[in-house]
């Protein structure tokens, strides 16, 4: 069977994962790299903006980056 | 041989600032870059060996793949490719130590250009109360760069970098072109292996996490106490402005009144005399008296970047601002923008983003500014009656919040209608980092303070001092004629403008006696009141102007004309101050020809419907 991915704009706070694939091909696949969220990298939701829970903030790389979820989602991951 | 130019440039939050000014010692030159809204600041460092460098500090960028106006500008002048600007000579590279799993990458990406470059590791006290050690001779030879920790704040490492900077210029080749940057996502992952790589090798102590910051972000972040947090501090900053400044405020207006006073006294009556107290000396109190709300405003929002609280405040508001197409960064300069949309105007540098931030300028003035509350009270106290509405609630207190509520309505409303028009496009995503949280530094806020009210005094002051001139001549020339009857502005260019634009106005409600008012009030708001005592030849001193001008107002006014004017005052751009930090602030004419035209067709479209409207209730 196959599984649609689980994406990092899916986490809920303190939940963490492993980023398996950045979609590419998207203008700001490059910039989410370069932020360090890279292939193998460990990442865990450590906060929710209030209400909507959206953007969150993520540790990664050892520093703390606030996104949306709809640019979240084009980073796969897979459970630790 | 020209002056040696050095660049710092770094990552957002590294320390950039706080270095240029442990460098330089603050002298600085602020401008703009030519043609656009980002700002420029240089400065002179001297060398131990006497040695004058130019040293320019560029703004904050994650990458050299640049995704906003300042990110763009710092890639440009690396490679020498901004219009007017001379590629640096050199370049110091700013990098957080606590942070270099990240920052190295942008340390790599620089050195790559191929520009001579030296690593400035900053932040090293934190990075050693956290436990980290680092083999730095190692690092050295891995980049192939010499690197020097610094600490900004304490000036620590400043002396080895003057003698780096010196190394260079005495043993400088030609000059090298830089290399093309590649943004290729293949290669900003083997960038980061190369990162990961390095700092395998040069640390020898890993550092502890930082628990303050999360225990910080675990309250400043919280669904509900965060949002209280955010509530408190921006409450605080309105009453900042708003009361606190008041008082300076007074004493700036009592100066100035005391030095009219003197050279009334002192210089024979006479249009000399005339010119510099109602020209001259009212043209520099226009100006100097916002000086307490900026540096008020500023004083918090430097408070709020340096300490990390700003970027967790656009994490907070990002959701709320993107409904009407605004940056979470916007709702700062907004909410000031209720004291006086002149620091407002001024404060929307945090946003990076060229159209968010000429969004948010441009509806910053339709927000209740302190400027308008003399007219709105004049006008409610005189003509809406204070009936009880429900319990405490009164009829003119629930009028005022209208008036407030519109403004806050028109904003929005404008914000979502020019960002589905003018600039299209789709919002800019949120991502930024959250940086540690660290107390500021006293003095490099002193600094900063001290750069934002030169810059007002010089690029906006001059405006708003020559414009007032050219409308105290308006409404002190002609002349009245010997033995005339009414008040001299009747004679004056300012009242034959009056007379004429009466058939434009009579649509809405305005007689002449409004419009002739009108044109010193164009000025400034609050000037409106001493007008219209004026016009209407009121002879009382102080408080007394505001009772007896209201008695007057109630019986000469019908209540359609006093709403009308009430609405008028919701969104004319009556204030040449505003104008002029929008030219200076957007850098080009359009803007506050675009500001002063759109809130004049919609302060006219509003009055003209409440006038008709409630003549047609039979008010
Ligand atoms: N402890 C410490 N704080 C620093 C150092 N350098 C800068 N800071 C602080 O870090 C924050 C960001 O610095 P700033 O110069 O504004 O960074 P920029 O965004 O790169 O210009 C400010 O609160 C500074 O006071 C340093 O070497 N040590
Ligand atoms: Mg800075």
């Amino acid at each position: 069977m196959c599984k649609k991915p689980k994406t990092l704009g899916e986490l809920n706070k303190g939940e963490t994962g492993i980023i398996v694939k950045v979609k590419e091909n998207y203008k700001i696949s490059n910039r989410l790299l370069e932020m360090g969220f890279l292939e193998g990298t460990r990442v865990e939701v450590i906060h929710e903006a209030p209400i909507t829970k959206d953007p969150i903030a993520i540790r990664v790389r050892g520093a703390i980056i606030a996104l949306r979820r709809s640019e979240a989602q084009l980073i796969e991951i897979e459970n630790e | 041989m020209s002056r040696v130019k050095v660049a710092l440039c770094g990552p957002p939050n590294s320390g950039k600032t706080a270095l240029f000014n442990a460098l330089t010692g603050g002298r600085q030159k602020v401008a703009n870059y030519p043609g656009v809204t980002v700002e420029r600041k240089e400065g002179v460092l001297t060398t131990p060996g006497g040695k004058n460098v130019n040293l320019l500090d560029l703004p904050g960028a994650y990458s050299l793949n640049p995704k906003t106006l300042d990110e763009k500008i710092t890639h440009d002048v690396l490679f020498g490719s901004l219009g007017g600007e001379t590629p640096p000579d050199l370049v110091i590279i700013v990098a957080d130590a606590t942070n270099l799993e990240r920052n190295l990458s942008f340390v790599l990406e620089v050195k790559a250009l191929n520009i001579p470059a030296i690593l400035a590791l900053n932040m090293m006290d934190l990075a050693t109360h956290r436990g980290m050690r680092l083999d730095l001779k190692l690092l050295e030879k891995e980049l192939e760069i010499p690197v020097i920790p610094t600490v900004a704040i304490k000036k620590e490492g400043t002396h080895e970098l003057f003698l780096a900077i010196e190394h260079f210029i005495d043993t400088r080749s030609t000059q090298v072109l830089p290399k093309p940057a590649n943004s290729k996502l293949s290669y900003v992952r083997d960038r980061f292996q190369e990162v990961d790589r390095i700092l395998s090798k040069v640390i020898v102590t890993k550092a502890r996490p930082t628990l303050w910051t999360d225990k910080i972000d675990k309250f400043i972040l919280h669904p509900l106490w965060g949002s209280l947090t955010l509530f408190l501090v921006l409450g605080l900053m309105f009453q900042a402005i708003f009361n606190w400044a008041a008082l300076p405020q007074d004493w700036i207006k009592a100066g100035v009144q005391f030095v009219k006073d003197i050279i009334t006294h002192n210089i024979a009556a006479g249009p000399l005399c005339n010119l510099v107290v109602d020209g001259v000396l009212t043209g520099v109190g226009a100006v100097i008296v916002f000086l307490p709300q900026i540096l008020l405003l500023f004083l918090f929002i430097l408070f709020l970047e340096d300490s990390g609280y700003m970027s967790r405040a656009a994490f907070l508001m990002d959701r709320t601002m993107e409904k009407v197409g605004l940056h979470g960064r916007a709702f700062i300069p907004l909410l000031s923008s209720f004291a006086c949309a002149i620091p407002g105007i001024m404060a929307t540098r945090t946003i990076e983003h060229r159209r968010d931030r000429l969004t948010t300028i441009l509806i910053a003035p339709l927000m209740t500014c302190s400027a308008r509350l003399p007219i709105y009270s004049l006008l409610i106290a005189a003509f809406i009656p204070n009936t009880v509405i429900f319990g405490p609630i009164k009829l003119q207190g629930l009028v005022m919040f209208g008036l407030y509520l519109a403004g806050i309505f028109a904003a929005l409303l404008v914000a979502y209608i020019l960002r589905g028009v003018v600039f299209r496009g789709d919002c800019l995503p949120l991502l930024i980092e959250l940086p540690t949280y660290k107390w500021p530094s006293l003095k490099n806020l002193g600094i900063g303070l001290l750069e934002r009210a030169k810059i007002f005094i010089r690029r906006a002051g001059t405006i708003i001092l020559a414009l007032s001139i050219v409308l105290w001549f308006l409404a002190s020339y002609p002349k009245p004629p010997v033995g005339a009857t009414e008040p001299a502005i009747h004679y004056s260019y300012a009242g034959k403008v009056g007379y004429a634009i009466e058939p434009v106005l009579k649509p809405i409600g305005f007689n002449w006696k409004i419009g002739v008012a009108l044109i010193p009030g164009f000025a400034a708001r609050e000037v409106m009141v001493s007008a219209l005592a004026t016009v209407y030849a009121v002879e009382a001193k102080g408080e007394e102007v505001e009772t007896k001008l209201g008695d007057i107002l109630a019986k000469d006014w019908t209540l359609p004309t006093a709403l009308s004017l009430l609405v008028w005052y919701i969104f004319a751009c009556q204030c040449l101050a505003t104008l002029a930090v929008a030219r200076r602030e957007t850098n080009s004419w359009l803007w506050p020809v675009f500001m002063l035209t759109y809130m004049t067709v919609l302060a006219y479209a509003g009055s003209f419907l409440t006038y008709h409207t409630t003549l047609k209730m039979g008010l």
